[in-house]
């Protein structure tokens, strides 16, 4: 089932439109950069880096793309997993061929997050590649002035990306969880969407100060914290216990939704 | 064997169907499928299930892969290797066996409402399945379509498989099933082989020169109950219930030697529709 999925996700037409999105997105600072002839510096953090280094690309992206491309991207992947079988008419054919309650669920849940990952890494890579080709992959300066060779940068880079995928796991279990409730694909993917976005503005207002530390966005931006020397970890380590928990409770409340759901799809 | 089950719109067939097939839970009761509870440990409705082959409603499939891709795709999302590699040895049979495998290739979004109908029988006969579970399989398919659909269904059955097709076409039912079940508000109200439903409603009708005096004559033989109320006299027709036993030519005879002028005498039976409707109406009327 899990090859199945991957399978039929290579040979959809939209994938292949999404993956040249997605290059369009991950070239575009350093595009900005080299149309504008570099300016005169400014911008946000890691872009205006660029210049002095190719490695500073796939970071600029990642903070483009964090607060409304990647959780667009895992809402409207992790919105459709059941839904979109649903209303496709494909769900009971699995269900009767049989594909256990259980293991559906699951399985699009590794689906969804092995596409996010893979979507990922194709963003970095081409990010990077553009970077390089522009500017070089020189040592990268790190937001505490030390610098980092292009080897460990690289690693780090890895690191990052797949500490955000991780960041937005628990956001893909309720969305997963949505989809599980409705024939809508959109709508699952909407409310995931809105969860996302009111986790951020939550995020943004300190009056709510209490109950930031439980967001399931609050740590997104900690990926930013592998660029210190020393590493800071505290941000990541509670971001991934806020993953981990939300995945837990949300796959576990899918789970929970689906089993004893009546498919009359 | 092929089963037919008859019901009007919202009767519950295909929650019937869904509920034999684990789709959706009863409120009560149990469900037994080639011996398993199809409510019990996940693994004994799977087990079964595997043995069935279904058509629930419309066929889905996913529309941006070919139709041989779908059926490759359903053949390798679950099992054990061994039930994988012996459905994907049957994609290019069932394919011939529902005369798709010249459009194997294209696209299902490129493919007619029958042909999606067939692809999805071919679907539902991937597993070798001992039992085939059909909901209205003729839906959306031309005379021919129907009538290859039903000449398959006749060879599957003749084969040992179990054959449950579901249908508000009663002439189908009635050419094609060996047996009919017929549902009346989630209920079952009526079971038999075809034949057997429509006995119940075999008639004669007789037309004659005088009612009155007929209506004397057959009220004189054993066996023989009129239908209804006939007028007093004059010509007209009449119809009446043969008991086991009594024969239209005694019916005749009787009637000549009384002094009645037979001029037709012909059995008569109610369409299954009929039977059909008669059969649903008597559940309605305690409501």
């Amino acid at each position: 089932m899990y090859v199945v999925e991957l399978r039929k996700t290579l040979r959809r037409p939209r994938t292949w439109v999404l993956v040249g999105l997605l290059a369009a997105f991950a070239i575009l600072p350093v595009a900005v950069l080299a149309i504008s002839g570099g300016g005169n510096g400014g911008g946000p953090t890691f872009f205006d880096l660029i210049r002095e280094t190719g490695l500073a690309a796939p970071l600029a992206v990642m903070l483009f793309i964090q607060p409304v491309v990647l959780p667009l991207g895992v809402s409207l992947l992790a919105g459709e997993a059941i839904a979109l079988e649903a209303s496709g008419g494909t769900l009971r054919y699995l269900l009767v061929r049989p594909v256990g309650r259980v293991r559906l669920v699951v399985t699009k849940y590794a689906a969804v997050m092995t596409l996010l990952l893979a979507a990922m890494a194709w963003v970095l890579a081409v990010a990077m590649v553009a970077g390089g080709i522009a500017y070089g992959l020189h040592p990268l300066p790190t937001l505490s002035g030390a610098t980092l060779g292009t080897g460990t940068a690289l690693g780090r880079i890895a690191a990052a990306g797949l500490y955000l995928v991780t960041q937005v796991a628990g956001l893909a279990a309720i969305g997963l969880f949505c989809s599980t409730l409705t024939e809508s694909a959109i709508g699952a993917g909407a409310i995931t969407l809105l969860v996302s976005i009111a986790s951020q503005i939550l995020d943004a207002l300190s009056q709510v100060a209490v109950i930031h530390p439980y967001l399931p966005s609050h740590e997104w931006l900690a990926f930013a914290d592998l660029f210190r020397s020393p590493v800071a970890w505290t941000g990541i380590e509670h971001g991934l216990w806020l993953a981990l928990g939300y995945t837990v409770v949300f796959v576990g409340l899918s789970l929970l939704a689906f089993t004893r759901k009546d498919v009359t799809s | 064997m092929l089963y037919g089950f008859l019901g009007p719109n919202g009767a519950g067939k295909t929650t019937t169907i869904r509920m034999v097939l684990g789709l959706v839970f009863p409120n009560g009761g149990e469900v037994e499928l080639l011996g398993r509870p199809v409510f019990g440990p996940s693994g004994e409705r799977e087990a079964a299930l595997r043995k069935v082959g279904a058509l629930v409603e419309e066929p889905g499939f996913w529309r941006y892969l070919s139709g041989r891709k779908n059926l490759e795709y359903f053949a390798r999302a679950a099992g054990p290797a061994e039930d994988r590699s012996a459905r994907l040895a049957r994609v290019d049979e069932v394919l011939r066996r529902v005369d798709l495998q010249e459009a194997a290739g294209k696209r299902v979004k490129a493919y007619s409402q029958g042909m999606r109908q067939r692809l999805g029988i071919a679907l539902a006969l991937l597993g070798d399945p001992r039992i085939l579970v059909l909901d209205e399989p003729t839906n959306g398919l031309d005379p021919q379509g129907m009538r290859e659909v039903r000449t398959l269904l006749r060879s599957l059955a003749d084969d040992g498989t179990t054959v449950f097709v579901s249908s508000h076409l009663l002439a189908e039912v009635e050419a094609m099933c060996d047996e009919v079940g017929v549902l009346a508000h989630g209920r079952l109200v009526a079971e038999g082989p075809p034949s057997k439903l429509r006995a119940a409603s075999e008639r004669l009708r007789i037309e004659v020169d005088d009612l009155a005096r007929a209506r004397a004559v057959l009220g004189g033989i054993r066996g023989v109950v009129s239908d209804g109320d006939a007028p007093a006299s004059g010509p007209g027709t009449i119809r009446v219930r043969l008991a086991d036993g009594v024969g239209p030519a005694a019916v005749n005879a009787a009637l000549v030697s009384g002094g009645v002028a037979v001029s037709a005498l012909a059995p008569e039976h109610d369409s299954l529709e009929d039977v059909f409707v008669s059969l649903v109406q008597g559940e309605d009327a305690p409501r």
